[in-house]
């Protein structure tokens, strides 16, 4: 009724401008995606992407490869790695420090020049070595700190590069997943610029970008001579168009402007499943908790606390809270994940549980907990942090536990972060609600625990400390069997819920719209995605 | 007049200055690290001095002013913090297109407005007084971004006859297409200017039509248009000034509407900025833009003094 009243009373005042102007056109060649990113920019376009996930997502492995890939084919189970531009890797068997990379032999750069173990090398000068001619401050800002195992590297023959690390550690070769190729050719003949490189880039990946315009656009073509012909695109052109209001990106999508957006305001998803679109989603590597101080004082060192607590959160509330749109936290990693194992401590909902828990600690009516937590009203993957918190806020006040929150705009959130528990500028808050990208051994645990780590040397940011810990993660670098790693992990993941070491709240579940016109695309469980399956109806 | 004109310049000087040291000053209070953007966020404490000294902000404010200001003065704002484009750039492509909105919000608002007030003015106390009025109260009252997002809704997605965002693909065009995009960011941004524009013109008609002067030139058996044209000539100088004013405002972009329409001018780049810590550009945009008001108001104080010359001779 309102929207019959409201095409009446529009079509009167704006038919003088619809006559004027013509229709405006919604749709362009039925080949043709276009994608409305969250970012205000397109990410950077030389190799090493900025803008976080998105920038790698969208910007990384569609003009770039690495060594080493994900698996992005199916949506029914975790990703884990294979083979990208190296076909094998090994360490050596006597000396744990050094690994072979063998590389393909038909691989070209978009433009035409070959790649070889050479490119490997000119691309990890373009990152760590900063007299080299290449060296690239604004893609080392990116990569440097994306591979800390390695010490050197050296082409052994044109499809052979050994890699040696500073110390024994099996995660490398997620490390190199994250580093991508860029084409030497291309820079040199582009004046060895890499300005000029952002505005026509190489790379070897299965789309070429064609056009570049800062802030507003980018143009992709499928790249036909792709080395992986099962992910030779088959859409005829990707465009992304930055949009980082999530009304606008709605706005955008629901009037035919784009055919996709990365994450969806909450409170525009009914509005945009009434007009016919969809909501995809999926499990993927990223939780929201609060990281908790284990200074000396902090009354989160008592475990019986910290149990209390995450028993406390009715998780299943405020998933209705987020339209349906979380995964409920059963542990630090997804319960999908292959890294979840089976720790014995139930995350879940018992009230009288955590009362007792909280008694047993010496809290109750007559004795409350009072703790500062730190928090922003957004930021990237933060969800909806405001009424998140207040809802935990509220639940933590069941059992005693007053919360007073400090609450500080996003950048210096994450500045305050790296900084860690003991700087001033985190108030005496007692913990973070920063959310984590948690896709391998050393972004998804390691980072957050390990001792060396204790913040601002690493993101340790609540000082915890514990040898036996510390063993886990030694045990992790140290195992080369991937399997044999994966049980490692599994075991310091139970160890890390058993422990209680964070409030586990919840997962996000990467949600995007897409016009019904969009087919094939299959939501991987990753934080990075494939667009070569895709087609426009 | 020509002693006027340069005597104002020369007045610009210690403005410009003044709102150099400001705009450079201002960025640097708020909270939050510039190099947040462009490094990983697990970055060592090591690799985040090494990038600060990159770009020069280990130095002492009063030097990085220093080198910052010997660069502007030869038009060189630097580099952007986030994307590595150098400032001058971004900050020139965006000014082009809020430009272009604001020329085509003036071309609503100060016409639409002008007319509205002098309506007013003329019937004062009348039924067309209190309409213009209703309508120039809404129009001042309304919040714009609210009015942008219901244009949106309205004509975007429900009727599908304008582009909800953005200002059309490539570079632009005089056609109808990209004109298309210009329509309803333009029509949401003139809505603030025709409320204020209108009850100005209102006082200021009423006003002059009230002094003695108007009733001597009826009396001297003057036609009414011949009055009105007597009234106009009154009424331009401080009218001018008004519209000077709210064409800064309008180019100034406001950041509200420029981020609901996805419009890529100056007040999307200065929230782009904001929330990047980018201070080159933030400092490049919000300079650039701050000496486009002084220039404007030179403009206007001239245009004043050309049409009133008793403000020349103050």
């Amino acid at each position: 009724m309102l929207k019959k009243a409201l095409r009446q009373a529009s079509f009167a005042v704006a038919l003088p401008f619809a006559l004027m102007l013509g229709a405006t056109g919604h749709a362009y060649a039925g080949g043709t995606l276009r994608i409305g990113m969250t970012a205000a920019d397109i990410p950077l376009t030389t190799g090493q992407t900025d803008q976080g996930g998105e920038g790698q997502r969208i910007m990384g492995y569609t003009v770039y490869d690495s060594l080493v890939e994900w698996d992005l084919t199916s949506a029914d189970k975790p990703s884990g790695l294979v083979p990208g531009l190296a076909t094998e890797w090994k360490v050596d068997e006597t000396d744990k420090t050094k690994w072979v990379f063998k590389l393909r032999n038909d691989v070209t750069f978009h433009d035409g020049a070959k790649f070889t173990a050479a490119d490997v090398v000119w691309n990890l000068d373009k990152l760590l070595k900063s007299d080299s001619e290449q060296f690239d401050q604004r893609q080392a800002a990116q990569g440097k700190s994306r591979i800390p195992a390695v010490a050197s590297y050296k082409a052994i023959d044109d499809y052979s590069v050994e890699v040696t690390t500073k110390v024994p550690d099996a995660t490398l070769p997620y490390q190199l997943s994250w580093i991508l190729m860029s084409s030497r050719a291309n820079w040199e003949a582009k004046g060895k610029s890499w300005d000029e490189v952002a505005k026509s880039p190489s790379g070897t990946g299965p789309w070429k970008l064609t056009a570049f315009v800062p802030r507003e656009r980018a143009e992709m073509v499928p790249n036909t001579a792709y080395w992986d012909k099962a992910r030779v695109p088959k859409l005829d052109k990707m465009v992304l168009i930055p949009l980082p209001e999530p009304n606008a990106r709605s706005a955008a999508l629901m009037s035919g402007q784009v055919d996709w957006i990365e994450a969806p305001a909450p409170d525009t998803i009914p509005a945009i499943t009434g007009a016919g679109y969809k909501i995809v989603s999926n499990a993927y590597p990223h939780n929201w908790t609060w990281h908790l101080s284990r200074l000396p004082g902090s009354p989160w060192n008592d475990i019986r606390v910290r149990k209390a607590a995450n028993l406390a959160i009715d998780r299943e509330g405020m998933k209705e809270l987020l339209g349906g749109l979380m995964i409920p936290a059963k542990g630090f990693f997804p319960p999908s994940s292959q890294w979840f194992g089976k720790p014995t401590f139930d995350v879940k909902y018992d009230l009288d549980a955590a009362k007792a828990l909280m008694q047993e600690a010496g809290y109750g009516p007559d004795k409350h907990m009072k703790v500062k937590a730190l928090i922003s009203p957004s930021g990237s993957g933060q969800m909806l942090p405001l009424p998140m918190n207040e809802y935990i806020q509220q639940s933590l006040a069941e059992i005693w536990i007053d919360v007073d929150f400090v609450v500080v705009e996003w950048n210096q959130m994450i500045n305050l972060w790296r900084a860690g528990a003991t700087d001033p500028g985190v108030q005496g808050a007692m913990s973070i609600n920063f959310t984590y990208f948690i896709q391998d051994p050393f972004t998804g645990l390691i980072r957050h625990m390990a001792s060396e780590l204790k913040a601002p040397n690493g993101t340790n940011w609540g000082h915890y400390s514990d040898p036996e810990m510390d063993k886990l993660f030694a045990e992790i670098k140290n195992t080369f069997d991937p399997e044999k790693q994966d049980e490692v992990m599994r075991r310091t993941h139970e160890k890390f819920v058993n422990d209680a070491l964070f409030l586990l709240v919840t997962h996000d579940v990467a949600p995007r719209a897409i016009s019904p016109k969009v087919k094939g695309y299959v939501q991987a469980q990753n934080w990075f995605q494939n667009f070569s399956s895709i087609t426009m109806e | 007049m020509l002693v006027y004109f340069l005597r104002r310049l020369l007045y610009v000087c210690p403005v410009a200055l003044g709102v150099s040291i400001i705009c450079f000053m201002l960025v640097h209070i708020a909270p939050g690290d510039p190099l947040t953007s462009v490094m990983a966020v697990d970055a060592t404490a090591q690799e985040q001095a090494a990038m600060r000294a990159a770009y020069g902000l280990d130095k002492p404010l009063p030097t990085q002013y220093a080198i910052w200001l010997g660069k502007a003065v030869q038009g060189d704002l630097g580099k952007s913090i986030a994307s590595g484009r150098p400032v001058a750039d971004e900050v020139g492509r965006a000014v082009k297109n809020s430009l272009m909105l604001a020329f085509a919000a003036s071309l609503l608002a100060f016409p639409i407005g002008t007319s509205l007030g002098f309506l007013a003015g003329y019937f004062r106390d009348s039924w067309v007084d209190r309409l213009v009025m209703s309508i120039a109260i809404a129009g001042v009252s309304l919040p714009n971004y609210w009015l942008g997002i219901v244009l949106v809704i309205i004509f975007s997605v429900t009727l599908g006859w304008l582009p909800a965002m953005g200002a059309g693909a490539g570079d632009w065009a005089w056609d109808l297409t990209h004109l298309s995009h210009l329509v309803l960011p333009a029509v949401t941004l003139a809505v603030v200017p025709i409320g204020i524009v209108a009850r100005t013109m209102r006082a200021l008609v009423g006003e002059i039509y009230s002094m003695d002067f108007v009733q001597a030139l009826y009396a001297k058996g003057l036609e009414p248009l011949d009055v009105l044209r007597h009234v106009i000539r009154n009424v331009a100088p401080t009218g001018l000034s008004v519209m000077g004013i709210q064409l800064g405002y309008l180019l100034g972009g406001s950041i509200l509407i420029e981020t609901v329409f996805n419009w890529p001018g100056t007040g999307f780049l200065l929230s782009s900025a904001i929330f990047q810590r980018d201070l080159p550009l933030l400092q490049g945009t919000i300079l650039v833009l701050a000496l486009f008001f002084v220039v404007l108001n030179l403009a206007v104080d001239v245009a004043q003094a050309a049409i009133d010359p008793r403000i020349k001779r103050s």
